[in-house]
């Protein structure tokens, strides 16, 4: 969606703010925030569907959050999307209402570090032909999309070179809303940043992992 | 739990916007009086969570323990050293099999699966951003500082990357190619920094030890120290 997160380029954001000695959490619920995120679903969403539900907001509201402000509001849209819990069963909880059990936790602490430590790649092991090859020029095609994609506005309609080809990814377009993992190569694309910004440029590249599906030859 | 904790409602989130954040701090819930909204909001989803039995809260406190302690910038600072003795495990990479690479050191996982080295040279300097969220590479890295995740050098960073970079304290050469990496696909990029002149004969120990967490995402320059 061309959401306020698409803000590659935009300007007025002021300077880039650095805290000393930042801890990694400011806050207990800013953690709890994060990991009920990456392990409250059950296998009920996927990462796109949580991007998705982080970036869904009217921008002003998107700007007004802070980091885990978002993650809390995404992850409330998750559970009643999914339909783990109603809206109505959220507002019981945030006024002290308690619960009977549903279900039985499977994912035990004992399980953590081996869930980290293997992730979920979304590498996808199935032999599809790329589009295009390293050197050749790409186009990023003109899109609106009102759901989830990962090709950011400030290159679409643009032209650069494929830099290398990363291989067969899930894409995010259609996983994101149930439309399946459509399995296709993303490649690195280098963008002249003369090509993007025009006389604003400093120079230099911009590199995107693009999809086969946010392509056309140039 | 997470040191320096700001216990006072009305915390800096760290970030520089300015206009005012819907806290409603103050309000009365009772018990829960000295809370934020944010934080009734976070409380009440972790009750709803746990009650009903879709999460363990064992697990989610382990969870948190991970993040803090089992991933950091020490990681990616052992493979870089490690990149700087060994031509071998340097080339290894480089290459498209970097995730094995650095699993072989010992670091692998989540929103590490699938990762990229790109290195620095005299006529290259890379910087990696990701303009839509917040892609980071969490197993060498840890999770990203607050200023990588906000604003300014999410919309900044591919736009203006020489501003961006001098308030960073970082000067590159005009004759440098600095390349901007957007993370929006699940490759995750860490650079691999120049390593710096008058470090010769130093063990991999002394090199990790300088090797900064700035200067493997791009916006800082490794100096000897």
């Amino acid at each position: 969606m061309n959401g306020a997160h698409d803000m590659g380029g935009v300007h007025g954001f002021g300077p880039v703010v650095q805290e000393e000695n930042e801890p990694i959490f400011h806050a207990d619920w800013e953690a709890k925030a994060l990991v009920m995120t990456l392990s409250a679903g059950g296998g009920r969403w996927n990462i796109d569907m949580s991007r998705f539900a982080r970036e869904n907001s009217p921008p002003a509201d998107y700007l007004a959050r802070s980091y885990y402000e978002m993650w809390t509001y995404g992850l409330e849209k998750l559970m009643v999307e999914s339909g783990m819990v109603t809206s109505e069963e959220l507002a019981a909880a945030r006024d002290g209402a308690h619960f009977e059990p549903v279900e039985t936790p499977t994912f035990g602490p004992e399980k953590v570090e081996r869930a980290m430590r293997s992730g979920g790649s979304a590498r996808v092991d199935v032999d599809v032909a790329a589009l295009f090859a390293p050197g050749q020029r790409v186009r990023a095609t003109v899109n609106a999309p009102r759901t989830h994609t990962r090709c950011p506005q400030y290159v679409r309609g643009r032209t650069g070179v494929v830099d290398r080809d990363h291989g067969v990814f899930v894409f995010p377009d259609t996983h994101a809303h149930g439309g399946g993992p459509k399995p296709q190569h993303i490649y690195a694309v280098r963008f002249e940043a003369t090509e993007l910004w025009g006389s604003a440029s400093q120079g230099g590249a911009v590199y995107v992992d693009l999809w086969d599906d946010y392509l056309e030859l140039a | 739990m997470a040191p320096n904790q700001d216990p006072s409602p009305n915390h800096d989130h760290g970030h520089s916007h300015d206009h005012s954040h819907d806290h409603g701090h103050g309000h009365d819930h009772g018990e829960f009086s000295e809370l934020s909204d944010i934080e009734l909001r976070v409380r009440a989803l972790e009750s709803l969570l746990t009650e009903k039995g879709f999460v363990d809260p064992a697990t989610l406190d382990a969870l948190v323990q991970y993040h803090e302690e089992k991933i950091g910038p020490r990681n990616g600072a052992q493979v870089v050293a490690k990149a700087w003795t060994d031509p071998a495990y340097k080339t290894w990479l480089l290459s498209t099999d970097a995730s094995a690479a650095i699993a072989s050191v010992g670091f692998e996982g989540r929103q590490g699966e699938d990762m990229v080295v790109i290195e620095n040279t005299d006529s290259v300097h890379n910087m990696v951003v990701c303009t839509l969220c917040s892609c980071y590479p969490w197993p060498v890295l840890g999770l990203p500082p607050v200023w990588y995740k906000s604003a300014p050098y999410r919309s900044r960073a591919v736009s203006e990357p020489r501003s961006v970079l001098t308030e960073f304290g970082t000067t590159i050469g005009d004759d440098v190619d600095v390349r901007v990496w957007d993370s929006t696909a699940e490759l995750r990029y860490l650079v691999l920094p120049q390593r710096p002149a008058g470090t010769e004969g130093w063990s991999e120990e002394q090199l990790a030890e300088i090797v900064t967490r700035n200067s493997m995402i791009g916006t800082e320059i490794v100096a000897a120290r």
